[in-house]
């Protein structure tokens, strides 16, 4: 019997056979096979065109460009700190919300009409620093007094700080939302798709190759990555470590930044309670892809705006579920805690260094 | 035999930290392993007690195959363990720590619990006292209510030992048990440890790395170099053997061979010992 | 002095918050003593003297004291600028806070004028000095007037709760007939709340030697008195109350029950749980569906609908717990997040509308009957819920001094050395989960029967922040914390009406300066505080480049 469950156990990767992983891999079969027969219904009913799916696709895209910005933040800080960054969403809210003014302001004078390409890039910077700035202090002020302590305080420090971000926000500019002005050189099609569409993804992609080759070629970089992989050899050679650190929040921030504006330019408003979504979901992109690991978080994000924008329509509405859409948030938070459960490791794989 | 491993393999990634070990220990005897930093000691510590699954290989325990099973069903089997680097609970009380040890032994269930039957009355006094003899025995009386990171380096890994002797085990495993004592702390350890052996009937198996202390008890030994075993035997012989000096000279001075108190088998081992 | 202006900048910055989140103004209509004193002004005076406080902490003699005057100087030049700069430059349409009476508020009533920046200069550099003082008082006399001060701010803040149930006199004299506390009142509180414990020191001192011969008993007795004394208040409460205060009370004991139930998975076996609203939200859900004549089916009365409710509720702490059981404690806390997210999100679907009521939610849930009574006034109510938490707090203490508890404990310090003693993990967290559920899901059916209905909107994350919150002021695992906690977060924002628009704001500040200053909590358990210390003595110690790895983990 010990043997039997021995040799099971190395098949499933060294772990033990227990009664609760077969429960909840009973649970999984079962939604696989809901989620299987849902889309074969929907796919089989013809009751959307390829048009429509195209759209879903391309809308997929490119939330999920604007996850893997936000994930990368989250993944980036677990490798150097092993702590979950609770309050990233509130930073990607607070360059969304403060760019917000910024594109108020540039449209009250024409700007946004006139110069559209450099307004954009005014906005993007703009969040970006004001992101970055925010994530900086956060880790000054609220995690770097915690470095030593037992997981879970920094945690609960993070939702903590992720609650005051953002009725802070609320306080300041109130709880209303703030509508974003339309950049008319992105409106309409091209090539039949929203243009605003191919710039949002193509924006992504842009920053994320701006990440890259920054990791790779610059000192900082090569800090940071020295820190996420041993801390304590890094510091042994000579690496600021705890200016490593907050160089991974500031970069984490920059791009959180980035996609509040990307965010904006899609679905128009901000809100201070805008953050804790798209934070949760870009958490779970990070751990889809593998926490620690880079290209995984980029990965997860695309992943999962597209499941997240293809979804309800495929496999929600075939199960002749009204209102599909409703439920695409269920979705993102169904994945987050079967992933949790069934490999939290990620589909790439952690990437993290000696435990520090 | 009370205990043994069958061609235990564990591998690491690319790390074979174990590699087709066997090995038997005796009933009512101190075995000791020993090696160089990396051999593959607590390794196979954490697959005898279930904290590791071996990818090859089995372990038995009276004839009995214990891979693949739980650390809490391995406890309740008669096996327990220290830990290298001391894991006490350190913030609760020295009394608390030892009875979570009884813990398996004490039977009572939630409802009793809750509603302070007679059985949980009886079983919490029947722990206390339990517990209390224990740290009696080991040396700790009198200070039930300390918080365990209050104790002295050496109380604590006594009673780390006092916690373990509570699963009322058959066999117990040492992790370096005198690591970061001064002399005087280890032959206090050396003689309980032979205490442990005569007076309680225990089995145990001993992971050291201080020459003075395997010489001084063990009645058997066996050691490790890269996962495998490359001697075997009673300590004078072991530490003749060429293989072992290589071993552990041939890697460089400070791999672990504690030379300064390493002895030639001689009269001097005995007064030690009776010191 | 770098200290002096790192502490004035950081006052600087607070100032500057507090200001344009609004809360200074919201606060101004509240008045402490008088009509002269509102708390905002206290709150600003508060400020001034924390930044002197913390900057004189190391001052040695008294020039070191003349520096803490500076954070205060400092504190009061940004104030006026901010009042300077709200009164001169239209800044309203971002920051919706800055209206015209703000810099009143900030210059203490005086104006952004050149009167004002001197008041403010003066002010500041006084009551910074002030607060650097304090630092040369001895700890103990110190700790008193604190106190002092903190009761007599509670007692005029709660003047609209308290002069109702305080004897007409007492309230003339304690109370302006406007506004806050009268002069005289502010006196002889203060003067009350300081002067009980010098008394009992002094007669203490006094009695000294012969007081020994017989403390333990009379010591025994006074403690007995006092607590059958508490117990008669609590139990008399809704006659005196009134109904108001007895709603404030039911709410307050619905959260000291959840607070009890997520002891037993965080304080006690070291569970993050994130996404306890779950078990309120199945609770309170559950009581609607099965006593509720709205959805059909079926329509139990109230004592069966509830026992089922908290059945139904243990069963979902099990179904959630089972999953999480072998994530480790950052995953465990999203995970819980999520299935919290997913119950409110299912509730609030169209497509489980027929079932569960939708956005529109449930109502017409069953009220208790006791023989011919029916309970349906908070008053009544309250003593339904005081017995709940009585049971959840005797369940929460026996299971602590039991193997049980034990095995928690075990498993929160050390799981894996848990399992090596012998300690079944899966069965101890499922344990700890279903019982943890169990008073959340009571918690819930109460509330839902309590308030007659079950709308979607009232099962967000945030009541589940709002219970960590609460134990995590009252210190993780400390069960009197729970009173604390559940007093301070949930009590007050109700009482106090301006508390309420911040909540979630303090919220977040308790959490993040909880964590960094007192994480053993106000009230702790004697372990954590221990635990705690350690860790920061540790990280104090250990600066990266000297960190060797000490293998704590194993294996």
């Amino acid at each position: 019997m010990a043997t039997a469950t021995r040799r099971l156990a190395t098949l499933t990767g060294g772990r033990r056979v227990d009664p609760t992983m077969v429960i909840a891999w009973t649970i999984g079969t079962a939604l696989l096979v809901l989620v299987l027969v849902g889309s074969y219904r929907t796919l089989a009913s013809g009751h959307y065109t390829s048009g429509q799916w195209f759209d879903f696709v391309v809308f997929g895209l490119a939330q999920g460009g604007i996850y893997a910005l936000i994930a990368l933040g989250y993944t980036m800080v677990y490798g150097v700190l092993r702590m979950i960054n609770f309050a990233h969403g509130e930073v990607f809210m607070s360059g969304a919300f403060s760019a917000f003014f910024l594109a108020d302001f540039l449209e009250r004078r024409g700007f946004i009409a006139e110069y559209p390409v450099i307004s954009l890039l005014l906005l993007l910077v703009f969040a970006a620093v004001v992101s970055m700035t925010i994530a900086v202090v956060l880790e000054r002020v609220a995690y770097r007094p915690l470095r030593g302590a037992p997981r879970l305080v920094p945690l609960i420090t993070a939702v903590g700080a992720s609650f005051f971000l953002q009725y802070t926000f609320r306080g300041l500019f109130g709880s209303g939302v703030r509508v974003y002005p339309t950049v008319p050189l992105l409106e309409g099609t091209t090539f039949g798709i929203q243009t605003k569409l191919i710039v949002v993804f193509l924006g992504a992609l842009a920053t994320l190759g701006i990440l890259w080759a920054f990791l790779t070629f610059s000192r900082t970089g090569l800090a940071i990555r020295a820190v996420a992989e041993d801390r304590e050899a890094a510091a042994l050679m000579g690496v600021n470590v705890d200016r490593a650190i907050s160089s991974t929040f500031a970069v984490g921030g920059a791009m959180a930044g980035v996609a509040g504006v990307l965010y904006a330019l899609v679905f128009a408003q901000v809100q201070f309670f805008m953050g804790f979504l798209p934070g949760i979901k870009a958490f779970t992109s990070a751990v889809l892809g593998g926490i620690g690991n880079l290209p995984g978080a980029a990965v997860g994000g695309l992943v999962l705006g597209l499941v997240e924008s293809v979804g309800p329509s495929l496999f929600l509405d075939g199960l002749g579920i009204p209102a599909a859409h409703q439920l695409k948030d269920v979705i993102a938070f169904t994945i987050l805690v079967l992933i949790l459960i069934f490999r939290p490791t990620g589909i790439l794989g952690e990437r993290l260094g000696s435990r520090v | 035999m009370l205990l043994e491993a069958r061609k235990v393999t564990k591998r690491f990634g690319g790390v074979v930290a174990l590699h087709d070990l066997d090995l038997q220990v005796q009933p009512q005897t101190i075995h000791s392993v020993i090696g160089p930093n990396g051999a593959g000691k607590t390794t196979f510590f954490n697959c005898v007690t279930g904290f590791l699954v071996p990818d090859e290989g089995e372990i038995l325990l009276d004839g009995q195959p214990i891979t693949g099973l739980r650390p809490d069903q391995i406890a309740s089997l008669g096996i327990a363990r220290t830990y290298q680097t001391i894991r006490l609970f350190r913030f609760l009380t020295v009394l608390d720590n030892v009875l979570i040890g009884l813990h398996q032994h004490v039977k009572y269930g939630f409802l009793d619990a809750v509603l302070r039957s007679r059985r949980y009355h009886q079983s919490e006094r029947a722990a206390e006292h339990e517990a209390r003899e224990l740290l009696r025995y080991i040396g700790l009386a009198g200070q039930e209510h300390l918080v365990a990171t209050n104790l002295s380096y050496g109380d604590q890994r006594r009673l780390e030992i006092a916690r373990a002797l509570a699963l009322r085990p058959r066999l117990l495993l040492l992790d370096e048990p005198t690591a970061g004592m001064n002399p005087y702390e280890t032959n206090q350890m050396i003689t309980l440890i032979r205490r442990l052996r005569d007076e309680r009937g225990m089995t145990i198996l001993l992971i050291e790395h201080d020459m003075k202390v395997v010489m001084n008890i063990s009645d058997l030994v066996t050691v490790l170099d890269f996962g495998e075993k490359i001697a075997e035997g009673k300590p004078a012989d072991v530490q003749a053997n060429p293989l072992v000096i290589e071993a552990y000279l041939g890697r460089g001075a400070a791999s672990g061979l504690d030379t300064r108190a390493a002895p030639l088998p001689s009269e001097e081992s005995v007064s030690d010992a009776a010191s | 002095m770098r200290r002096a202006l790192t502490f004035g900048l950081i006052g600087a910055a607070i100032g500057w918050h507090l200001s344009l989140v609004g809360m200074l103004e919201a606060f101004a209509g509240r008045w402490l003593i008088g009509q002269s004193l509102s708390l905002s002004s206290v709150l600003l005076l508060a400020l001034l003297f924390s930044v002197g406080y913390l900057t004189g902490r190391h001052a040695a003699d008294g020039r070191d004291l003349a520096t803490t005057a500076v954070p205060g100087l400092l504190l009061g030049c940004a104030l006026w600028a901010l009042a300077f700069l709200v009164s001169g430059v239209g800044l309203r349409h971002i920051f919706v806070a800055a209206s015209p009476a703000l810099p009143g508020i900030v210059t203490f009533g005086q104006g952004p004028d050149v009167g004002g920046l001197l008041l403010l200069l003066a002010i500041g550099a006084a009551v910074g000095l002030v607060g650097g003082a304090a630092n040369w008082i001895p700890a103990a006399p110190r700790r008193v007037v604190l106190i002092a001060l903190a009761v007599t701010v509670l007692v005029g803040l709660l003047r609209d709760v308290l002069s109702p149930l305080l004897p007409s006199v007492l309230t003339g004299l304690l109370y302006s007939p406007r506004g806050g506390l009268s002069v005289s009142g502010t006196f002889i509180v203060f003067g009350l709340t300081v002067a009980v414990p010098f008394v009992r020191a002094m007669t203490a001192a006094q009695l000294g030697g012969w007081a020994r011969v017989r403390p333990a008993g009379t010591w025994r007795q006074r403690q007995r008195a006092l607590r059958v004394l508490t117990v008669l208040l609590v139990m008399s409460f809704p006659l005196w109350g009134g109904i108001f205060l007895s709603n404030v009370a039911d709410f307050v004991g619905l959260y000291i029950l959840m607070g009890l139930g997520l002891n037993l998975v965080l304080g006690f076996a070291g569970l993050l749980d994130l996404g306890y609203v779950a078990f309120f939200a199945i609770g309170a859900y559950s009581m609607a569906i099965l006593t509720s004549p709205e959805l059909g089916a079926l329509a139990l009365g109230f004592w069966p609908g509830l026992l089922l409710a908290v059945a139904i509720t243990v069963l979902s702490g099990i179904l959630i717990g089972l999953p999480v059981l072998r994530m480790r404690g950052d995953y465990l806390a999203i995970a819980t997040l999520g299935f919290g997210e997913i119950v409110r999100l299912l509730v609030l679907s169209d497509w489980l509308k027929p079932h569960l009521g939708g956005a529109q939610g449930v109502t017409r849930i069953a009220r208790p009957e006791i023989g011919p009574l029916v309970i349906d006034r908070p008053q009544e109510y309250f003593y339904l819920i005081l017995v709940s938490c009585g049971l959840g707090w005797f369940l929460s203490v026996r299971l602590r001094d039991s193997r049980i508890g034990r095995a928690w404990m075990a498993i929160r310090e050390d799981e894996d050395v848990a399992q090596a003693m012998g300690i079944n993990r899966v069965t101890a967290k499922l344990l700890a989960f279903a019982t943890g559920a169990s008073l959340g899901g009571l918690s819930g059916a109460l509330f839902a029967s309590l308030v007659n209905s079950v709308i979607p909107q009232s099962f967000s994350i945030l009541v589940s922040i709002n219970v960590v919150a609460l134990l995590v002021l009252g210190g993780i695992g400390s069960l009197p914390g729970i009173l604390v906690g559940a007093l301070a977060l949930v009590g007050l924002p109700e009482l106090l009406r301006e508390f309420q628009e911040y909540r979630l704001l303090v919220y977040g500040v308790v959490l993040v300066v909880m964590m960094i200053w007192r994480p053993a909590g106000l009230w702790p358990e004697e372990t954590r505080v221990r635990e705690l210390e350690e860790a920061a003595e540790e990280a104090r110690a250990m600066a990266p480049a000297e960190m060797v790895a000490t293998g704590q983990d194993g294996a």
